[in-house]
This record gives structure tokens, C-alpha cells and sequence, in this order.
């Protein structure tokens, strides 16, 4: 086990590196710069601004000064927050998106397992076909029609929690950015759960267990439960990455100042270094939770040993 | 009823521009219990460095915790700010302010001619790096423009601190609206201590020192900025509100819905396709005001055959302005006919002959000029419609071009680029019209007008009129510019249509009922210090 991890680990170096050595390039090649503006800014002032963040010097400069900084963990100044760096910014903003996330995933995990495991016992029935076409309901319906559906609701019309803010992430703020987040990744984790539930209550080893006579109850959660959380598993590594990131359609409509409007802002704004910063911030989060998600394979399949 | 509404706000304004200069509390007007106000910030703004700062949300928040040399009404007139009064030489190239001795920082520390000198100095200052740098080279201040270009030390800037209240500017030509620009954030005095012990760092919230009405508590980026009275200000005590929260919301759709929900007071915009429906369910606090701006269309002169000037005024007559004004854009707009918006201060410009036509007598004067041109319906003109992604944007496209096809039989091919990439592409001239929107940056004509110079920066359409550059060249030193601009509005729209004007922009906003004192003016300097919340 412990050379599968370092093994990981020494993967995940070149890995990194190519990211960012691609979207670097990516970033400068798109058109524009940081300081084009519609307000054409006279060339002297222009060239006053371009010497004081390097952006006069050839791309290839830029890039080693960047990798230069970031060994020292530094991820540069923000050419669009122009008093914050990344690093702050990131700091600032990553923290809230996480939290809206993790509350996100552990609520998308118990729904979304729970639904998915209720219809796969009560396959074709009516419980399967409401549960399993709310789920689908929540696939198709985006969520930048349902945080303007919840402020509607919850905000508007009854005066049951703030249209939106953070403040510190007090739970009244918390409430409907959740709801927004997870509705999508509950259908997912349901559908993947039932189907490979379905699966599971057909095998070899839980005809078994029917015959052995042992309680149903312990047949679904001792039994089935493990070997059907598999693909959710493999499923939820990625997911997770995603949905602590944060999403640019929760922090614009509910001012909740999360990491995910950056992903968009930044390139629009050709914000090189927060580009830079979020895609690295990604890049590492997935390469880690990949290998966590090989390690958990490993603890709950027994067929799997590193 | 957009009219009447107009009406009744501008009226509303100049009733109470009279007495606006810090809260002015009506006689019987009953005062809320807690004085708090949220307002809609935009976008959150890119610094608060006032000599960095560029675009509205930054100018917004500059305008609360800090003051310059003077302020404006709600007519946009001069109000005295940290200076008293001052007073110009004869030939208006040399300015003396005297400050007021009870200005202080939001540190206690006083306010001096010092801190012009420094604030001055540091625009520009290549160390610096302002994109605003240019802004002291308008007016022509001594050596501003070495000094930007790195031929000058930033010491031998044309201001100086004649005692610690005393401050004097040197131009290097005849500049009468100097005084008007001062209201301007790149002008106003910095914290030299501060600045110096923090660096880049002196914005933060736990850094920050201010001379405003109100002092920063807390800023959290992209959630909200907490401004608390500043005890220290001049006229502290006609200030009424004593929270300030701003929120940085870039979406008017999420914006109404704070403001709906009770969570806003004052938004900054509103969402356009809501405007109707919110004049008709709360039209008391829908506001829309005239703003310092144009929205035009440009036309690529390098290229043929928009470098005919029949192509141009046929494309220009074609567009029914009411039409655009009334059921596209739909929010109280204008209609433009000239470059110039009519809230310019001192300044009308005239009339053009087109714009007294009816629509069908444009629609026909069009047609002949088209022919003329060499175009019909048999040998239609066909090109590109260039405009930056934007819902507002592409409405008009559409409703424009096809305007131009059942008037000239003109093809019209709609493309939308991302907003950097529009830039690129309109600096570069690979275009043949395109969307352009310009807000003034100082209320003076030439604001506007300079743009269609042959040598500025922002002429991407490259028109060229030697005439045209003369007259503004000329008006520069002149006293009494009017006559000038009115010739170059002439020469550019009526004679030439450099460009096509087709609205001018207002500002709207949501005001709640009981919000007194908002006194919005065309540059929108407004401020929090003239707010009270009434009680409700």
C-alpha cells in the first residue's frame, strides 16, 4: 500500500506540471490582456503597467518567473482583485466554497444513496418510479433556474432566510446554496446507487445469503451495501472536487463570495494568475482524491490488493 | 409614462441639488431609529487605491470613504469637499486651493496640501503603474506627461504645497473645467504614512485610512464591503447614516432579488427585460436619471465602403431611434442624434438637420443616398455587425439590422465576441461596424468629442478630419469652447457621421420608499453622506 501511495504521489508531480505548463500557454494565447480595456490606455501608461507584472517580457520569461514563484508557493499578484494576491484570494474564498460543498456532498450522499437503494429494492414499483423520476427531475433541472426558484420561495415570497451573503457561513446562508448544489449530484449518486444495487441483489453470494436465511435488513447493509457502493464510489472522487470547488451560478446568485465564479471571471478577465491558481487548485485536488478513491477501492473490495 | 417618470426625476433632483452637500434632512421629516443603508455596489471593483482606481463600483465606494478638493450636487455642480474655495490666474494655468484646517483622516491625522501633492505625484508615477495615470495629463499639469512617459523625475509635477493649507496646480495651458475634474478620485489626496509603511497592502481593511464621511470595517472580496462613519470627518455632523454596506453583485437579476427580498436599499442597475413590469408594480422606486454617455454604433473608415460618408448617413438615417429608445432598449433611454449627450454642463450641442426629420423622410433621404452610393436592393451592401456578448446588445443588433434590410435591402451578418476579444478586434479595425458605448469621464464636452480625433486611442474607427482635430485642439485653450464644439459636433455627425449615435444612456436604479437624499447626478457621484433613512 504504502508504495501504491508514493507511487501516486510521484505520478502526480509530471501530471501537475504538464497542467500547467499547457494552460499557461492556453491562458496567454487568448486574445487581449489583463489591462485591455475598452479605454484604450495611452501607451506609456500601458508600458508602465505591463513592466511592473513582467507582462513586457517574452511568455517564456513569464512562465519560468511563475514557476519560480510557485516552488515558494506563491501564485502571483490577481491582475483583476488588483489589492489581493491569488494566494489571498483563494485562501478567502476557497474555505466558503468547501464549506457549502461538504454540506453539499454529505446531504447529496445520504439522499442520494438512500433513494437509490429504496428503489433498487422496490424495483419497477411505484416507489421506484417517483423516486427515481424526482431523481431525474434534478438532473434536467440546471441549477441556475433552481437558486432563483429557492430566493423566489424562500426569500420573496416567505421571509424564511436571506436572499443571499455569507456572514461567516451562518446556517440561514448556508440553506439554499446547499439546496442548489446538491440537488444535481443526488440524482446522480441515486441513479448510479439503484443501478448498481439492481446488480448487486441479483448475485451469486446474496442468493446465498437469502438461502442461509438471515434477516433482510442484515443482507442489504452487511452484504449488498459495500459491493454496490463501488461505482458510487469511483463516481463520488471526481464529484467531490467538484462540488467543493463551488459553482460560479451559487456565488453570483446568492453573494456568497466562493471560489467557483473565479474559474469564469478569471479567464474573461484574463486573470492569468488566478487562472493559473484555480486550475492548479483543481488539477491537485482531483489527482488527490483519484488516489483516495483507489485507496477506499482497496478497503472495501476484497479483489483489490495494491 | 418613462417620460413622466424621467421628468419627475429629474425634477425631483434639482429640487433638492440646491441644498446637497451632506445630509440635508427636510424640516418634518421623521428619522428611522437605525441608520443603516445597503447599497448595490456592481461588480466588486478591481482596487480602492484612489489613484489606481478605474470604472464606476471602484469610484462608487471611492466616493464614500474619501474626498477630494471639491464634490458635486446632484446637478453636478461644485460643491466645496476638502477645499474652501480657490481661485485661478487670468489665462486659468495656475490654481490655488485653500483647504479647510478641520479636515482630518480617518486617523485623526489632518489633511493637508501635502497629501494632494503625494496623491498627485503618485498618478503618475511610472512606480505606481495607474491606468488612471492619464487622467492628470488631460488637464495638462506640468511635466505630467514626462513623467508618465519616464523623462521626468514625479517631483517636478506642476503641484506644489505652498504652507500646509495651501495647494497649487500649474498647467501647461489654459484648462477652465480643471476644477470640475477634481471631483475625480485620481485627484484626491492619499495617506502618504500609511501608504508607505503598508505598500500594496494600505487598501486592506485593517490598514485603510480615509478623509470621507465613512471608514472601511470589513472587506470580504466578491460578498460585501462594511463602511462605520468616520468621527473624524469635517462635517461629521451632518452626515445621518451610520452604516454603510455594499454589496458587489454583478448579475441585476440576483440584485432585484436582495432588493425584493428587503436585503437591498439602492440598487446600482436593474435588470432591463424587469423595467417594465417595475414601473408598473413599484414605479415610485424606479429612478432614471440621464447619464454622461453615448451608445453608437461605429463604422470601420479605413475600409470601403464605409470611408464613404453616403454609406455611413444612410446606415445612420435608417435607424428609427424612437423605435430603439421606446420597445428595444425600453428603460428611458434617449434618443441620440448627436455624439454629445444634452447633460453635458455648459454645453448644447445643436440640433442636426436629421434629427428634425420624420423617420420616413430619413428612411427616403437614406435610400437615395444608398443608390448614390452604388447599392440597391439588385447590389446589396453586405457586412459584419460586430458587439460584445450581451443580451442588450444583441436585441438592438437585430432590431437595427433589420431596420437596414427593409430600408436599403442591406445583409447584415450578426457576430458577438467575447468582451476582450471585442476589444482586440475593434483596436485592430477588423471590422466594418460594430457596437460602441462611451461614458464621460469628466462632465465636459470634450469628454466625449476627443474621442473622434485622428490621434486618440479609442478611435477605432479611424476617422480622420483635420478640421475636426483643429477645432479641438483650438478649444483646449480656449475660454469659451462652445462655438468650437459645436462646429466639431457638426462636422462629425452632421456632415461626416463619423459614427451613428443612437441613444443616450441613463442610470436606473431601485430606491426603496424611504431612502431620502439620493441625488444622482449625469457622472453619478453620489454619496452616502447625503442619505438619511426615513422612518418606516
Amino acid at each position: 500500500m504504502f508504495t501504491f501511495v508514493l507511487k501516486r504521489v510521484l505520478e502526480a508531480i509530471p501530471t501537475l506540471l504538464i497542467l500547467i505548463t499547457v494552460s499557461f500557454f492556453l491562458m496567454h494565447s487568448a486574445p487581449g490582456s489583463p489591462f485591455s480595456s475598452e479605454r484604450t490606455l495611452p501607451p506609456e501608461v500601458l508600458a508602465n503597467i505591463n513592466a511592473k507584472y513582467h507582462l513586457d517580457e517574452p511568455v517564456i520569461n513569464q512562465y519560468f518567473y511563475y514557476l519560480g514563484g510557485l516552488l515558494q508557493g506563491d501564485l502571483g499578484p490577481s491582475f483583476r482583485y488588483k489589492d489581493f494576491t491569488i494566494n489571498e484570494l483563494i485562501a478567502q474564498s476557497f474555505p466558503v466554497s468547501a464549506e457549502i460543498g461538504i454540506w453539499s456532498f454529505i446531504v447529496a450522499l445520504l439522499i442520494g444513496v438512500g433513494c437509490g437503494v429504496i428503489a433498487a429494492l422496490r424495483q419497477n414499483s411505484w416507489i421506484d418510479y417517483s423516486v427515481m423520476g424526482f431523481a431525474n427531475l434534478g438532473i434536467v433541472l440546471p441549477n441556475f433556474v433552481l437558486a432563483p426558484l429557492c430566493i423566489l420561495f424562500f426569500s420573496i415570497y416567505n421571509h424564511w432566510l436571506p436572499p443571499g451573503g455569507w456572514n461567516g457561513g451562518a446556517w440561514p446562508y448556508l440553506v439554499m446554496p446547499v439546496i442548489a448544489m446538491s440537488t444535481s449530484y443526488i440524482a446522480q449518486i441515486a441513479r448510479i446507487t439503484r443501478g448498481s444495487m439492481i446488480e448487486t441483489m441479483h448475485s451469486n453470494f446474496i442468493r446465498t445469503a437469502k438461502a442461509k436465511g438471515l434477516p433482510k435488513h442484515r443482507i442489504i447493509l452487511q452484504h449488498a451495501l459495500r459491493p454496490a457502493m463501488l461505482p458510487v464510489i469511483s463516481y463520488l472522487g471526481p464529484a467531490f472536487v467538484g462540488i467543493v470547488t463551488g459553482s460560479v451560478i451559487v456565488d453570483v446568485y446568492f453573494g456568497t463570495g466562493g471560489i467557483g465564479q473565479h474559474f469564469i471571471n478569471g479567464a474573461l478577465n484574463r486573470d492569468y494568475s488566478m487562472v493559473m491558481g484555480v486550475t492548479i487548485l483543481v488539477g491537485t485536488l482531483t489527482i488527490l482524491f483519484n488516489a483516495i478513491v483507489d485507496v477506499l477501492y482497496a478497503v472495501i473490495d476484497p479483489k483489490i490488493r495494491y | 409614462m418613462k417620460k413622466t417618470l424621467l421628468a419627475s426625476a429629474i425634477m425631483a433632483t434639482s429640487l433638492f441639488a440646491l441644498h446637497a452637500q451632506a445630509a440635508d434632512v427636510p424640516a418634518g421629516t421623521q428619522l428611522a431609529a437605525v441608520q443603516e443603508i445597503v447599497r448595490g455596489g456592481g461588480s466588486e471593483p478591481a482596487t480602492l487605491d484612489p489613484q489606481k482606481i478605474e470604472g464606476t463600483p471602484g469610484s462608487l465606494r471611492a466616493a464614500d470613504l474619501f474626498e477630494g478638493l471639491y464634490n458635486q450636487d446632484g446637478d453636478g455642480n461644485l460643491v466645496p469637499g476638502v477645499a474652501k474655495s480657490y481661485t485661478a490666474n487670468a489665462d486659468n494655468t495656475v490654481y490655488t486651493f485653500t483647504l479647510r484646517e478641520d479636515a482630518k483622516w480617518s486617523n485623526g491625522d489632518p489633511v493637508t496640501a501635502h497629501d494632494f501633492v503625494y496623491g498627485f505625484t503618485r498618478a503618475v508615477d511610472p512606480e505606481t503603474a495607474s491606468p488612471y495615470a492619464w487622467f492628470i495629463e488631460i488637464p495638462s499639469i506640468v511635466n505630467a506627461s514626462k513623467i508618465i512617459a519616464g523623462e521626468a523625475d514625479p517631483s517636478t509635477l506642476g503641484v506644489k504645497a505652498i504652507d500646509d493649507y495651501t495647494f497649487q496646480v500649474n498647467l501647461e495651458r489654459p484648462v477652465p473645467y480643471f476644477v470640475k475634474m477634481t471631483s475625480h478620485q485620481t485627484m484626491f489626496p492619499a495617506p502618504k504614512a500609511t501608504i508607505e509603511k503598508w505598500g500594496s497592502e494600505w487598501t486592506k481593511a485593517e490598514h485603510i485610512v480615509s478623509n470621507g464621511a465613512y471608514k472601511m470595517d470589513e472587506w470580504v472580496v466578491n460578498e460585501k464591503m462594511v463602511f462605520s462613519r468616520n468621527e473624524n470627518y469635517w462635517n461629521n455632523d451632518k452626515t445621518v447614516i451610520n452604516k454603510v454596506t455594499i454589496l458587489p453583485i454583478e448579475s441585476p437579476n440576483a440584485e432585484l432579488k436582495r432588493f425584493q427580498a428587503g436585503q437591498m436599499d439602492l440598487s446600482y442597475e436593474l435588470p432591463n427585460d424587469h423595467f417594465k413590469q417595475l414601473t408598473r408594480d413599484i414605479p415610485d422606486q424606479v429612478v432614471v436619471t440621464p447619464m454622461l454617455g453615448t451608445y453608437y454604433y461605429q463604422f470601420n473608415t479605413t475600409k470601403a465602403p464605409y470611408n464613404d460618408v453616403r454609406v455611413r448617413k444612410a446606415l445612420s438615417y435608417a435607424i428609427d431611434r424612437d423605435v430603439i429608445t421606446k420597445f428595444v432598449a425600453g428603460t428611458g433611454e434617449i434618443p441620440a442624434y448627436s455624439f454629445t449627450p444634452e447633460v453635458v454642463n455648459g454645453f448644447n450641442p445643436a440640433t442636426p438637420d436629421y434629427a428634425t426629420w420624420t423617420q420616413k423622410e430619413r428612411n427616403e433621404k437614406a435610400k437615395a443616398l444608398m443608390e448614390e452610393a452604388g447599392f440597391s436592393k439588385s447590389n446589396p451592401l453586405s457586412f459584419t455587425l460586430l458587439y460584445n456578448t450581451n443580451e442588450n446588445h444583441k436585441k438592438l443588433a437585430i432590431a437595427i439590422s433589420s431596420m437596414w434590410k427593409k430600408t436599403l435591402g442591406v445583409n447584415v451578418t450578426l457576430e458577438n465576441q467575447e468582451w476582450k476579444t471585442y476589444i482586440e478586434t475593434k483596436k485592430h479595425q477588423q471590422f466594418d461596424v460594430a457596437r460602441a458605448g462611451w461614458i464621460g469621464d469628466y462632465n465636459e464636452a470634450s469628454t466625449m468629442l476627443d474621442l473622434l480625433t485622428s490621434s486618440h486611442g479609442n478611435n477605432d474607427g479611424k476617422y480622420s478630419n483635420a478640421e475636426y482635430d483643429k477645432l479641438l485642439n483650438e478649444a483646449k485653450t480656449s475660454h469659451d469652447p462652445s462655438a468650437n464644439y459645436n462646429k466639431a459636433e457638426e462636422i462629425a455627425i452632421a456632415q461626416d457621421m463619423a459614427v451613428a449615435p443612437i441613444y443616450q444612456y441613463v442610470t436606473k436604479r431601485l430606491v426603496k420608499p424611504y431612502v431620502g437624499g439620493y441625488f444622482p447626478n449625469p457622472e453619478d457621484k453620489i454619496y452616502t453622506r447625503d442619505m438619511y433613512i426615513i422612518k418606516h
